[in-house]
């Protein structure tokens, strides 16, 4: 199990979609690649943008199927960063359908 | 160039200045201002800053303000942006009220930096520093990857206390919004570009629904859609197009559109050309609808449009 940490890179706003980007191809990708489930732990995070979250985890979802969302778990989410994820998701899954 | 800074200028009734604008002769510019009053929104101010940055201090003829709220553009630190000379005395307590001066922001780095500073410049809330880091996170973001122009974006804003409102004005002098969209999209003009730009899930990046790694065409439509649920205005200018978001009254049922045509707006299409472009949104801070709410709406409107799209491309049965 990997478990990353996103107040530690990229703080309690998560806006930098370059941080996002470094997480996704140096720790999420390589770590599901090598058949490891995810943790994305996002305590301390009280807000994100929509830009971070899609350069997360798009992707992710585009390349690995929405299969591969059974193998990340969003932990300690608000609302806001809840809904944000849920959109993001969606909409990748809606225009791969 | 040549720029004036009228008495009046904010987004309500921005579009005379902006017809007043002369685009002619892009190496040089020229700032003239009433005498007896300026009282602009700051989207006017990061648009005359844009412009002496692209020209350079040599370029800029700057006429003498006389009004007497000239000392505003010095605390907005207009004229130490541009390099030109002023003798415009300011006190030293003077009261400016909450406000962000006028800021480049060349890097990501810069703008993560940025963003955590600006929050208590302006005294916000928790909820609603989450709505104007959002905003401006996005829109500055937008000019850091698709303007191309080396001098950034360039953003002030401030807070009326009369309104309780912040109003927020991001400009660049880049490539425009026709430029970049029509990269993966069709657009005749910049009213067409500008009218997909604001469509959910439509990024000059990629033709593809769900966009690339980097961008999924949603930034500006979150913002027009945050403009939208709080009943305030969103400006939108670039090349000689002119999108206008009016204000709606209380009493009308919200709903979001993914066409932003759709909306209650004014716009034109024969603008003088902006070599860039320009964005001004105003926040109302007492009817900020609580973000989580906001993205309710945004989340079912976002899937219809992406639905709707994707119905439109899907191949039908031939009946002969």
């Amino acid at each position: 199990m990997k478990r990353i940490d996103v107040f530690e890179h990229a703080g309690a706003f998560a806006e930098n979609k370059d941080v996002a980007r470094d997480l996704r191809l140096k720790e999420l990708m390589p770590a599901l690649d090598r058949d490891e489930d995810v943790v994305l732990n996002f305590e301390r995070v009280e807000a994100v943008t929509q830009s971070f979250i899609h350069a997360l985890i798009s992707d992710l979802l585009r390349k690995k199927g929405s299969a591969v969302l059974d193998r990340i778990e969003f932990r300690s989410c608000n609302d806001t960063v809840k809904k944000i994820i849920t959109i993001v998701v969606d909409y990748m899954q809606d225009g791969a359908g | 160039m040549r720029i004036h800074l009228p008495n009046s200028a904010f987004l309500g009734n921005i579009d005379p200045f902006i017809r007043g604008f002369d685009p002619s002769q892009p190496d040089r510019l020229e700032i003239t201002a009433n005498d007896k009053w300026i009282a602009v929104h700051p989207s006017v101010i990061s648009m005359v800053a844009a412009l002496g940055l692209k020209v350079g201090p040599a370029g800029i003829a700057c006429q003498k303000f006389e009004a007497r709220s000239s000392h505003y553009f010095v605390r907005m630190g207009l004229f130490k942006l541009l390099g030109i000379p002023t003798d415009i005395a300011i006190t030293e307590h003077e009261p400016a009220g909450r406000f962000i001066p006028l800021t480049q922001i060349r890097t990501s780095d810069e703008l993560t930096r940025f963003i955590t500073e600006m929050i208590p410049l302006l005294h916000l809330e928790a909820e609603q520093a989450k709505t104007i880091g959002y905003i401006v996170s996005e829109l500055v973001r937008n000019v850091l990857e698709h303007a191309e122009t080396m001098h950034g974006a360039i953003l002030c804003a401030q807070y009326y206390n009369k309104s309780n409102s912040i109003r927020i004005g991001i400009a660049d002098a880049g490539l425009g919004i026709r430029a970049t969209i029509t990269r993966s999209h069709s657009a005749e003009t910049d009213l067409d570009a500008i009218r997909l730009a604001l469509m959910p899930g439509i990024t000059g990046t990629t033709r593809r629904e769900g966009g690339t790694e980097q961008n999924a065409g949603a930034g500006l439509f979150f913002i027009k859609s945050i403009a939208s649920v709080n009943r305030d205005f969103f400006v939108i200018y670039s090349g000689a197009g002119f999108y206008k978001l009016l204000k709606k009254s209380a009493g009308r049922r919200l709903r979001l559109q993914a066409d932003p045509f759709q909306d209650r707006h004014s716009s034109d299409g024969n603008m003088p050309s902006w070599p860039g472009t320009v964005v001004g949104v105003d926040i109302t801070l007492n009817q900020t609808e609580e973000f989580s709410r906001l993205l309710d709406a945004i989340r079912e409107t976002y899937s219809s449009a992406v639905s709707e799209r994707r119905k439109q491309r899907s191949r039908r049965p031939r009946f002969t």
